[in-house]
C-alpha cells in the first residue's frame, strides 16, 4: 500500500509539473511546430524584438509596482490596526474580496469606473488597473503580514510604551522593523498576483493600458507561436523566484 | 490608544468602500436598469434583468455549471487526497513536497492555462506525438470540450484541496491508526474507517476551496472550452461585451456573489472550520 501510495503522488507531482516544464522546453526549440529540431533562442530574440510585447511587458511592470506600492502600504496599516483589536467589519470583507469570482470582481469594477467617470470626465487607462490591481491584492497583503504580527511578542512594544515612546514611535521604530519580512513577503506576493492577473485586467484597461497577460492570451488565442512559450518561460522563472523569496521570509 | 488604530485601518477602508462596495451597489442599480442602446444602462426602472435568470435557457447554464464544478470538486479531492496523505507520512522531507504543490499554483494561472492548450491543441504536442508514432491518422479533438474545461479546473485547484487535507491529516494523533491495527483492521479497513473519517473536517474545507473558485471560473473555460463551453462567468463576461446587456449581466453578477456568499457562510458557521 505504502509503494502504491508513493507511486500515485509521484504521477500526481508528474501532472503538476510536466505541463509547465513542456512548455517552457519547447521554448527552446528551433522549430515553430511541435517537433524537436534542435537547440535555439530564436523565439527569446523574436518576443524581444516585438515591439508591442516589450510595451505590454513595460505596462504590466509599471502597474504591478504601482499596485504593489500602494496595497503593501494600505495593508500594512490595516493589519497592524487588525492586530490591535480585531474587527469583523473588516476581516468580512476582506475575505469576500477574496472569495468574489474574478469575472465579478472585473465587470462591477467597469461598471463603477464607467459610472464615476461620467462624471469626473476621465477614461479607462494604466490608473484604473492600478486601482482595480490594488483592491484585490490588499486582502492577501493583510493576510500575510497579519499571520507575521500573530507571532510578534506584545510585550516588546509595550516596553517601548513604558520607556517613553509615543505609539507612533513604538509602532514605527520597534514593531514595523519587526515586521519588514512579512512586509516584504506580502510585497513580492501581491507583485506576483498583481502582474499575472488577466480576468479582472482585461475588464477595466483602456487602450494604451495592455498588459502582458493581455498580450499573451491574444497571442495564444490565435495560434502556436513559441514565442508565447519563450515569454511564459521567464515569467513562470521570474514570478516563481519571487514566490520562493516570498515563502522564505514568510517562515523566517 | 483609539486614534493610531483608526488612522491606520481609514486607508483599508476608504478601498473597501470605494472599490468593493461602491462597485457592488452600481452593479445592484443597474441589476434594476434598463439595457442602454450603445451597452451601459437606461431608465426606467425594472426587474427584468432579474427575471431573467429564470429563462430556461440560463438555468440550464447554472446547472451546467454546478455539474462542472461539482465533477471537477470530485476529481480534485479523489486526486488531493493520496497526495496530501504521500505528504503527511514523508517525515523530514514534508515541506518540500507541500512546496512542490503550492510553487505551481503561485507561479501564473494564465500561463499554466496556456500550457495545456499548447498540449492539447490539434497541433499540440500529444497529437503531434501520436501522430508520429502513427497510432491516429488525423489529430483527436482534445482541445475545446468539456473535457478538458474539467481537466483545466482540476489541474488549477488541486493545490487548494491539499493544503486542507495535509495540515488535517499532519493534526491526526498516529497512536489511533496504530490501535485500528492492533485492533486487527487491515491497513485499507484503517484508511476508511479512520484516517478518512478524521479528517472530514479538512475534506470540507478543501472541497469548498476548489468548489467557490470552479462556480465561477471564467479564463478556463474560456481558453480551453474556446466558447463553446458556457458557464455563469462567461454568461456574465458576454452581457459585459458582445450581448450588451449591462443589467442582466449585473443581475447575474449578484445572483453568483449571493451563492459564493452563502456557500462561505455554510464554511463559516461550522466552528473552528474556516477557510485559512
Amino acid at each position: 500500500m505504502n509503494r502504491l501510495l508513493t507511486l500515485t503522488a509521484v504521477s500526481l507531482y508528474a501532472f503538476l509539473h510536466l505541463p509547465l516544464l513542456v512548455l517552457c522546453a519547447f521554448s527552446l526549440n528551433r522549430s515553430r511546430f511541435t517537433v524537436w529540431e534542435g537547440f535555439s533562442l530564436d523565439w527569446y530574440r523574436a518576443a524581444l524584438g516585438d515591439g508591442q510585447l516589450m510595451e505590454a511587458a513595460l505596462n504590466s511592470v509599471v502597474v504591478a509596482v504601482g499596485a504593489t506600492l500602494i496595497s503593501t502600504a494600505i495593508g500594512t496599516l490595516c493589519a497592524y490596526g487588525l492586530w490591535k483589536r480585531e474587527s469583523r467589519a473588516f476581516t468580512l470583507p476582506l475575505s469576500l474580496t477574496l472569495a468574489t469570482p474574478e469575472i465579478v470582481t472585473g465587470v462591477s469594477l467597469l461598471a463603477f469606473f464607467q459610472w464615476a467617470f461620467r462624471y469626473l470626465h476621465m477614461q479607462l487607462g494604466m490608473h484604473t488597473v492600478v486601482l482595480a490591481h490594488v483592491s484585490f491584492s490588499i486582502a492577501f497583503v493583510v493576510m500575510v503580514v497579519l499571520a507575521r504580527l500573530r507571532t510578534f511578542d506584545r510585550s516588546l512594544e509595550e516596553a517601548a510604551l513604558d520607556l517613553g515612546a509615543t505609539e507612533w514611535q513604538a509602532f514605527g521604530r520597534v514593531t514595523l522593523p519587526n515586521l519588514m519580512p512579512g512586509v516584504i513577503a506580502a510585497a513580492l506576493l501581491a507583485f506576483t498576483i498583481s502582474f499575472d492577473d488577466y480576468v479582472i485586467t482585461s475588464m477595466v484597461a483602456g487602450v494604451d493600458s495592455e498588459t502582458l497577460p493581455m498580450a499573451l492570451y491574444a497571442m495564444a488565442r490565435r495560434g502556436a507561436n513559441p514565442a508565447v512559450n519563450a515569454v511564459s518561460t521567464v515569467m513562470v522563472v521570474g514570478l516563481g523566484a519571487l514566490i520562493l523569496v516570498s515563502e522564505r521570509l514568510r517562515k523566517r | 490608544m483609539r486614534g493610531l488604530r483608526e488612522l491606520c485601518l481609514a486607508p483599508a477602508a476608504a478601498v473597501l468602500a470605494a472599490l468593493f462596495a461602491a462597485p457592488m451597489g452600481i452593479l445592484a442599480a443597474y441589476s434594476l436598469m434598463t439595457r442602454g442602446a450603445y451597452g451601459g444602462v437606461a431608465t426606467p426602472f425594472t426587474l427584468e434583468g432579474w427575471r431573467r435568470m429564470a429563462d430556461a435557457l440560463y438555468v440550464a447554464v447554472l446547472i451546467k455549471s454546478f455539474v462542472v464544478a461539482g465533477i471537477s470538486t470530485a476529481l480534485c479531492v479523489l486526486l488531493g487526497f493520496p497526495l496530501a496523505l504521500f505528504i503527511a507520512r514523508a517525515g523530514a522531507r514534508k515541506n518540500l513536497y507541500l512546496a512542490l504543490v503550492m510553487l505551481p499554483f503561485w507561479t501564473s494561472f494564465l500561463i499554466r492555462t496556456y500550457a495545456w492548450m499548447f498540449l492539447l491543441r490539434d497541433t499540440g504536442l500529444v497529437n503531434t506525438v501520436l501522430l508520429g508514432l502513427g497510432l491516429i491518422h488525423e489529430p483527436l479533438p482534445l482541445l475545446y470540450n468539456w473535457g478538458a474545461v474539467i481537466l483545466g479546473l482540476v489541474y488549477g485547484y488541486l493545490p487548494f484541496v491539499v493544503l486542507p487535507l495535509y495540515a488535517s491529516l499532519e493534526r491526526q494523533d498516529p497512536a489511533l491508526e496504530e490501535t485500528a491495527a492492533d485492533l486487527g483492521a487491515r491497513p485499507v479497513e484503517t484508511l476508511f474507517r479512520v484516517t478518512i473519517p478524521l479528517c472530514a473536517p479538512g475534506l470540507r474545507a478543501g472541497a469548498m476551496l476548489v468548489f467557490i473558485p470552479c462556480l465561477g471560473a471564467y479564463l478556463t473555460p474560456d481558453l480551453l472550452g474556446g466558447g463553446k463551453t458556457i458557464l455563469m462567468g462567461t454568461l456574465i463576461q458576454n452581457q459585459f461585451s458582445s450581448a450588451r446587456d449591462w443589467p442582466f449581466g449585473s443581475a447575474l453578477s449578484l445572483g453568483l456573489m449571493a451563492l459564493v456568499t452563502a456557500l462561505l457562510w455554510m464554511q463559516a458557521r461550522r466552528k473552528g472550520e474556516t477557510l485559512p
